[in-house]
């Protein structure tokens, strides 16, 4: 087998074009998800059924069903509804990106809910304890004692999700959306070359998954500086 | 004679089918020193935990200063604002200093302004003999002196009663005496405490009363003196010889 290196060297501006659609459908849907995690967590963590029910269904079924079989229900299966064609959110739904980016923040946000969750529920309970012993609210233990430490316990499992989602972002180039991954298809397309132009665009998501590592990295250890050395 | 501080009436407590704690009745005035003490599994930290509602009791009736101890979230935050608690493992917020451990409930629940806050801290860090640790980390810092920590930050909140559950049982033996003499200082000054714990020399010297605890009952109530000398129950004679023979 013969490995062309000028077909790469070719390649990778093209691709690298890409990168911005990549970020976009990353940090848009990583945030996104973020806040929807975050309110699935605070309907999971009341005691009142009709909030955490629905919650749990919705990560259910979003952790139970492949993320294209996802994308693939926003971008085909939506627009077939009238309502949605003349809600509000049409502008958003008609276009590919929109679709790419409901269905990323829908997938994401239904795991890092429980990421959230474990992080939550693996606070020490003593530490509560000794909360409310001082007359601490419920709400003030949550914000002064449960999140910080929660947020500490979350970030390694967290930094997993969003490296998954990075990866889960070339999914988006199967509804017609020109990321890394739609522009590595369309050049493999013309030239017939899949192996040069995966190998370089798994690179290329190798090089973005180490620097979101080192990234997690420092705010792990910023968030742990509490912990003797 | 004025009212009790604390009054439990009846109380009774389940875990699921097991009954922790059964027809507790307790007075404790103002002023007043307890030792409780007892085997691992009677009921102790279970009895004094009902008294700021870190466990719910099932039936029976708490009485806090007058107030009844019952659902309601206001007469239980009223009551923990008076009652303040120093735990087995201490329990200090690991992510914050020792000043910010101590200044969180003056703010939040007192509403103190920070510079009030940081005073009341700064005060009781130097009753308890560390103001020179305020800037550092729970974790930098010896069990003795997290233990001293947590009393300091129970302090903050100038609490009419002190609830001990088992103090020193997590130190390491040359640090017990370090809070031993804190909560002395704490006893001569005044202080209502009840105190869960093993340490029988502390007992002598500080209780008015020392309360026996064997299977969720209240098995004996005596002052120190009549307790070590003269107790009544066979219960009490058992536990007694197993943890002063040696």
């Amino acid at each position: 087998m013969s490995f062309d290196i000028t077909l790469i060297l070719d390649s990778l501006p093209k691709m690298l074009s890409g990168i911005g659609l990549t970020f976009q459908l990353l940090i848009l849907s990583g945030v996104l998800g973020l806040l929807l995690a975050f309110v699935l967590l605070l309907m999971r963590l009341t005691e009142k059924w009709y909030f955490s029910v629905p919650a749990q269904v919705f990560i259910y079924v979003f952790r139970g069903t492949p993320i294209l079989v996802q994308i693939f229900i926003i971008y085909y299966g939506l627009p077939q509804f009238e309502a949605i064609r003349e809600s509000i959110f049409w502008p958003i739904l008609r276009e590919p990106f929109g679709c790419a980016i409901l269905a990323l923040t829908l997938n994401t946000g239904a795991y890092v809910s429980e990421i959230l969750r474990g992080a939550v529920l693996a606070v020490d309970r003593g530490l509560l304890e000794a909360g409310s012993a001082l007359g601490l609210s419920r709400n003030q233990r949550f914000i002064y004692i449960t999140s910080p430490l929660a947020i500490r316990l979350g970030i390694p499992p967290y930094s997993n999700d969003v490296i998954s989602l990075l990866k889960s972002t070339a999914l988006a180039s199967t509804i017609t959306i020109f990321d890394m991954m739609g522009i590595a298809r369309t050049i493999v397309a013309e030239t017939y070359a899949p192996y040069e132009i995966f190998i370089s665009l798994a690179i290329i998501y190798m090089i973005f998954t180490f620097f979101i590592q080192k990234g997690f990295g420092y705010f792990e250890n910023f968030m742990s500086r509490h912990v003797k050395k | 004679m004025t009212q009790p501080l604390i009054q439990m009436q009846n109380v009774d407590k389940f875990f699921g089918s097991f009954q922790a704690l059964k027809n507790i009745n307790l007075e404790v005035h103002k002023g007043e020193r307890i030792v409780v003490c007892g085997p691992s599994g009677s009921g102790k930290s279970t009895m004094i935990r009902c008294i700021n509602r870190l466990e719910k009791h099932n039936s029976g009736k708490i009485l806090i200063g007058g107030r009844e101890l019952t659902d309601s979230e206001k007469d239980i935050d009223a009551v923990r604002r008076e009652v303040g608690m120093v735990f087995q493992s201490f329990n200090l917020f690991p992510h914050m200093t020792v000043l910010r451990n101590l200044m969180l409930a003056p703010q939040l629940v007192r509403k103190n302004n920070k510079s009030k806050a940081k005073e009341i801290a700064m005060k009781y860090l130097e009753r308890v003999k560390i103001p020179d640790q305020a800037n550092k980390y729970p974790s930098q810092l010896s069990g003795g002196q997290q233990q001293r920590v947590a009393i300091a930050r129970a302090l903050c909140m100038s609490p009419e009663i002190l609830l001990f559950d088992e103090p020193t049982s997590a130190l390491d033996p040359e640090m017990i005496n370090e809070v031993l003499e804190v909560m002395e200082d704490l006893a001569n000054e005044g202080m209502t405490m009840i105190c869960v714990t093993h340490e029988m020399g502390f007992a002598r010297s500080v209780a008015d009363r020392v309360i026996f605890m064997d299977l969720g009952e209240i098995v004996e109530e005596a002052s120190p003196q009549e307790f070590f000398e003269n107790p009544k129950n066979e219960r009490t004679k058992l536990f007694l010889s197993q943890i002063l023979s040696h």
